[in-house]
């Protein structure tokens, strides 16, 4: 599904990531551990192609294309979908405007609003005004109506309330898994996913196949988010640094 | 009598006088507008092209939900038709002379006939033009809808409107301006004297569709009494050579409210001059003015201005301009002024062009970049004005896809 090569890209004239090389295959959720700062945030935004991120080497293929100089509608197109951390106000675009317009199937998206409590944020600015919680739940019901192949999730936890993460979870786990008919199934119908997430809770709610750690725009190593998740909670990013550098 | 030939001399003398802001027209360029054109009884027998004239400036010929409508091509009156006659009044100035005799005590009392050349030219032609009466406590369910054309080429519209909502009544009004189909060049001089009386509501739209190189001088001042409220949307988002009006709204019965939306879109070549002024002069007095002007090449100039005289005023302006092209111009220049103490008075202005976040934002979504620049700036330019027919809502859906189209 995704493939990254040997990127290495500059934000600002400073190189952020360096040569860094991560898979996402069809139906895996992979997720993206990493202190602050590491690069993961810019991880994202380079594939979805946003400027000001600026690729000096290396390749994106998604579906099996060099999608590296494609435009951000291209990419969406071809079924690359995100949520975004700090997404910017829109004043005047009201969500239910942008909804119509980007729902493949209108009425799951009318149910799904009305399941996370969007419905009464139809007729307003999207973003404007929202709450940490309304912001994450709006990026989400976004990213239903547009039903992506590949959803690249920027730390859906962050700024939420507990009981909102279970919200979230769930529904982010509906949404990778809406097509799938038995678990067996997943890796092959479901959805794929990168997943930025620095606590770690979303993964009471969604099954992640394989981890990767990113520290200073470089990926330290990659392995199972469980193990991984508690090795991190217990040693800290201090130990995959120096892992690596004795890997050197 | 002393006092008419008086105000006809200080007119006289300020048919040379050039007005504070925009361009200055020449009126010996243009011929006085033609005062007999062919009078249409029935709006269905337009031909389809005058029809699309009137639609895309929020006429509708067949006049679905709208009370009444009068057409004015050149200086003449081209048609009246009344459906609401218990509650309104719809005429031309002249016949409602011959009926009120009061009328006169309306005219010229809110607008000074040697302000400019403009004022002083329209004051000497005796201009015609719509008289809207809407009858005290009465509340009329749909709009009223005027539309004043030009239809010669190289001629000067004069127009003389003049509205009373009385005490307790609500009206609504849409007025299209445009010209006929083949005229360029002219310019249309426009007074609109309006008074909203005790506890009325008026809310009045009106639209623009000009040409190339017709000049646009209108007039208005509104008078507003105690709990009355008047609401203005001002929209002009087709070419035409110049725009320059200052509109100034008088509070002067406590409590009064204003609201004045104005949205614009200055093509190359185009120049808009649009202010709003509101001047609080009773207690509790609020007032909000929002401005949302884009420019494509042309030369935008937002001007809003509050002054306030009383106690208890309070109002809030709020002056936006879009830059989507480097040869455009987007000005903003909000003015307060605070004459006694107990006064709130704020402003935002912003001029600049859409973040690119923004339309990246939508593009992630999977909009074409074009329709993410479409879907901002349709939003930038709702401020929610009602009873636009689907036509004209078309009309500057086409207009805002091109602006998307030509923003890359």
């Amino acid at each position: 599904m995704l493939e990254i090569n040997n990127l290495t890209v500059e934000v600002g004239g400073r190189r952020v990531l360096k040569s860094v090389d991560l898979k996402v295959d069809a139906g895996y959720t992979n997720v993206l551990f990493g202190p602050n700062g590491a690069g993961k945030s810019v991880l994202l935004m380079t594939l979805m192609g946003f400027s000001g991120y600026n690729v000096v080497s290396g390749e994106i293929i998604f579906k099996g294309e060099d999608i590296t100089r494609l435009s951000v509608s291209q990419r969406a197109q071809m079924g690359m979908g995100i949520m975004a951390q700090r997404p910017p106000n829109l004043s005047g675009v009201k969500l239910h405007d942008l909804l119509k317009v980007i729902a493949k199937d209108p009425k799951e998206v009318e149910e799904l609003a009305e399941s996370i409590d969007m419905t009464r944020f139809f007729n307003r600015d999207i973003n404007v005004g929202f709450s940490g919680g309304e912001i994450k739940r709006s990026e989400l019901l976004q990213l239903s109506a547009q039903n992506p192949d590949l959803l690249l999730l920027d730390e859906p936890e962050s700024g939420v309330d507990l009981a909102s993460i279970e919200l979230l979870g769930r529904t982010i786990n509906t949404l990778l898994s809406r097509d799938c008919k038995c678990p067996g199934d997943r890796c092959r119908h479901g959805k794929s996913a990168l997943v930025i997430t620095h606590t770690g809770q979303v993964l009471d709610y969604v099954e992640a196949d394989r981890a990767y750690i990113l520290c200073n725009g470089t990926v330290m190593c990659s392995g199972n988010p469980r193990e991984m998740l508690s090795e991190i909670k217990e040693q800290g990013y201090q130990e995959c640094i120096k892992c690596k550098l004795m890997q050197i | 009598m002393q006092a008419d030939a008086d105000m006809r001399k200080k007119a006289e003398d300020a048919l040379r006088k050039s007005a504070a802001y925009g361009e200055d027209f020449d009126l010996d360029e243009y011929s006085a507008g033609a005062t007999d054109v062919r009078y249409e009884e029935k709006l269905t027998d337009l031909t389809a092209q005058d029809k699309r004239t009137l639609l895309n400036v929020g006429f509708t010929p067949g006049e679905e939900n709208r009370s009444g409508s009068l057409i004015m091509i050149d200086n003449a009156i081209a048609h009246t038709s009344l459906h609401d006659k218990d509650g309104v009044e719809l005429m031309s100035l002249r016949d409602a002379m011959k009926v009120h005799s009061w009328v006169r005590d309306y005219m010229w009392k809110l607008v000074k006939p040697d302000t400019d050349k403009y004022t002083a030219k329209s004051y000497l032609q005796d201009a015609n033009g719509y008289f809207i009466r809407a009858r005290a406590g009465k509340k009329s369910k749909m709009p009223i809808q005027t539309c004043l054309l030009i239809g010669s080429k190289q001629v000067s519209q004069t127009v003389h409107n003049i509205i009373i909502v009385e005490e307790g009544a609500e009206l609504e009004v849409i007025t299209g301006c445009s010209t006929k189909h083949g005229v360029e060049k002219g310019l249309h001089l426009g007074i609109s004297e309006i008074y909203v009386k005790k506890g009325a509501t008026l809310s009045f739209t009106m639209i623009h569709n000009w040409a190339d190189q017709i000049g646009v001088r209108p007039r208005t001042v509104v008078h507003v009494e105690e709990g009355g409220k008047y609401i203005n949307n001002y929209v002009t988002l087709k070419p035409v050579r110049s725009i320059q009006t200052y509109p100034t709204v008088l509070l002067e019965g406590k409590g009064a409210f204003t609201r004045l939306n104005t949205i614009a879109i200055a093509h190359p070549g185009s120049e808009l001059d649009l202010g709003s002024r509101v001047i609080f002069n009773a207690e509790d007095t609020s007032a909000e003015l929002i401005s949302r002007t884009i420019t494509t090449g042309g030369m935008s100039i937002a001007r809003g201005e509050m002054i306030g005289n009383a106690n208890g005023a309070k109002g809030h302006l709020e002056c936006h301009g879009l830059v989507l092209s480097d040869k455009g111009t987007q000005r903003a220049i909000p003015i307060l002024e605070a004459n006694v103490q107990n006064i709130e008075l704020s402003h935002e202005a912003a001029v600049g062009r859409i973040a690119r976040e923004q339309i990246e934002y939508l593009m992630a979504r999977g909009l074409s970049e074009e329709d993410a620049i479409g879907m901002i700036v349709r939003g930038f330019l709702d401020v929610g004005i009602q009873g636009i027919p689907d036509e004209l809502r078309a009309d500057i859906e086409e207009t805002i896809a091109k602006i998307g189209e030509n923003a890359i």
